[in-house]
């Protein structure tokens, strides 16, 4: 987490609009500069502005925005719940429909239904999601006019957003079931289940897919990194008032604080949620064990 | 390789009238490759591409930069196949020189991420210990980023345009490639052909360069061809922030920007730059497991 933090400054510090003289515009005096420099900490070196600011960040600030001088907590704590509701159910998407599929493609192997799911989910990976969802807002939300163009409120706010930002993790997770299964389904366990007799669905139910899941899991808690990534795509689409958006406008502001704070957000959800994927590795296969 | 190559054949259906002859691993991997129709697909995908990308100014129908402020946004017809954008500049002839942009930086962060990444898995893996535990942890740090956003953070810093993206491109796949080398240097590294080489009295550069590396070769083509795929997006999608590749330059991503203010009126400024990536990418995905498939099976889970 340290690094994630030095990463960050490293590179917000680069940037090569200079905020200061942003912030005073053009004819602004050199004392007024330094002064401001001073105020913003930015006439220490680096590694005593990192500590600084690692300190601050574990006592839970983030610093000022430079653009409209709240603090950087509040403007996240304001759209981070926006960001995480819609990758959630973007997630949960991909992970129904994207296993099922993978689960029905590895029930006959190499014939019509599974070459036909297999083709759709590398074309769903090839996707854009940007533009994926400017189609669908064309033809859903302009010409069929089904649903909102953008902004948050009602469940159909949800609906095109989340299609969007699922599809390519549709594809990979419908992917990794079906080899995943496959590979289960020749082992020596799933053959004495078959020679007990039990039949077919059964089989696949409650003896393969459970230990096919250990791998889709793991893809799974990358894939958040992709949603999340994704979201400042899908939400710059549907004007959704997110984290997403919120870096956007951070970098094209030059608003180096926000821009930092946002960025170490996304990166501690995304470490958050692979370790909650990691625990949930105990439950799956309760011969995993954490002391 | 050698070994894993020999093993896979054996499992499968033998054809009568190659059976006398001797079969090379190469010949073995063509042939398997050659079979695969969507394998075949992808490859014309990429090549049809790369033939775009070079021959650009021979095939492009219009000048891509020539705006004509009466077809403003004009829709497709004889004149403009695919129509014209929104300062009047014919959108095929935009895509056709967009392909370029596309591929040149694609090939040139993978190639980066494949010297670097490469380099520092194939280090971390031979050396092991200290070396490795550092290397790699530094790697984590940056796969803690999801996907996009040390892009963003990266271009945010360097500022924008062609070298600039492909910079943020390579530096967000090396921490992959350096994971996937380490993962295979690991295994090669154990293997009794190794071990008897060292035996022997070959020091670690000879081990490396003459042992290893070549058996680490086909996992990383095919990796580096799954990884063009990510690139041409990742490209895309910060252009289209506006964050990448910038006007007037023809960059798909930025097209398909373009004609987001449009949408609503003249939806085909903003479909077929879409359609491009999405072939693109696509050809590559398709090559990527072409080849995974043709080299060596069991990879499939890996990647």
């Amino acid at each position: 987490m340290l690094g994630v933090i030095f990463v960050t400054m490293l590179t917000t510090e680069l940037i090569p609009g200079d905020p200061v003289a942003l912030m005073l515009g053009e004819n602004a005096r050199p004392e007024q500069e330094a002064a401001l420099r001073k105020h913003l900490g930015l006439d220490q070196p680096l590694p005593v502005r990192y500590a600084r600011y690692v300190l601050n960040v574990a006592t839970g600030d983030l610093g000022r925005s430079i653009q409209t001088n709240r603090p950087v907590l509040d403007e996240i704590r304001d759209v981070w719940p926006n960001t995480l509701v819609l990758a959630v159910a973007a997630m949960a998407l991909a992970i129904v429909v994207g296993v099922t599929v993978g689960v029905i493609s590895a029930v006959r192997p190499y014939g019509i239904i599974d070459s036909l799911a297999r083709v759709l989910a590398l074309i769903g990976l090839s996707m854009p999601i940007f533009w994926l969802g400017l189609v669908m807002l064309y033809v859903f939300a302009y010409y069929f006019r089904l649903f909102p163009v953008g902004g948050t409120g009602s469940w159909k706010h949800y609906i095109l957003p989340a299609i969007a930002l699922a599809t390519p993790s549709i594809g990979i997770l419908s992917r990794m079931t079906r080899s995943s299964l496959l590979d289960v389904m020749g082992e020596d366990f799933i053959r004495t289940a078959r020679a007990k007799g039990l039949r077919g669905a059964s089989i696949i139910t409650r003896h393969a897919l459970r230990n096919a899941m250990i791998p889709v899991m793991s893809v799974v808690g990358l894939q958040f990194g992709q949603l999340l990534g994704g979201a400042v795509l899908t939400e710059t689409i549907f004007s959704w008032p997110g984290l997403g958006r919120l870096t956007v406008r951070g970098v094209f502001a030059r608003d180096f604080v926000l821009v930092q704070g946002a960025v170490l957000t996304f990166a501690m959800a995304f470490v958050l949620i692979n370790l909650l994927i990691d625990l949930s590795y105990a439950y799956i296969d309760p011969r995993i064990h954490y002391d | 390789m050698h070994i894993s190559t020999r093993e896979s054949i054996t499992t499968e259906p033998r054809e009568i009238g190659l059976a006398a002859k001797p079969r090379s691993p190469a010949g073995d991997v063509a042939r398997r490759f050659v079979r695969n129709r969507l394998a075949l697909a992808g490859l014309f995908i990429v090549v049809m591409l790369t033939i775009t990308a070079i021959a650009a100014p021979v095939i492009a129908p219009k000048d891509p930069a020539a705006s004509t402020l009466g077809d403003t946004r004009a829709r497709p017809s004889r004149e403009y196949l695919l129509g014209a954008d929104e300062l009047g500049r014919d959108i095929l002839s935009r895509i056709i020189y967009g392909s370029r942009v596309a591929l040149l930086v694609a090939v040139l962060a993978v190639g980066a991420a494949t010297l670097v990444g490469g380099g520092i898995g194939l280090i971390a893996g031979f050396a092991g210990g200290w070396i490795d535990e550092v290397l790699m942890r530094l790697m984590d740090i940056l796969l803690a980023f999801p996907y996009l956003l040390l892009a963003i953070a990266i271009v945010s810093a360097l500022g924008s345009g062609v070298e600039k993206t492909t910079i943020a491109v390579a530096i967000w796949a090396v921490p992959n490639f350096a994971r996937v080398v380490r993962g295979q240097v690991l295994t090669l590294k154990e293997r009794d052909y190794v071990l008897a080489a060292r035996a022997l009295g070959a020091r670690t550069p000879r081990l490396l360069l003459v042992h290893i590396t070549p058996n680490i070769i086909a996992p990383i083509i095919v990796f580096g061809s799954l990884y063009m795929a990510n690139a041409i997006l990742l490209e895309a999608a910060l252009s289209f922030l506006g964050l990448g590749v910038q006007p007037p330059q023809a960059s798909w991503g930025l097209m398909v920007a373009s004609g987001r203010d449009f949408l609503r009126v003249d939806p085909h400024v903003t479909t077929f730059p879409g359609i491009a990536i999405m072939i693109t990418v696509l050809g590559f995905n398709l090559l990527g497991d072409g080849l995974r498939d043709a080299m060596d099976p069991r990879l499939r889970n890996r990647f």
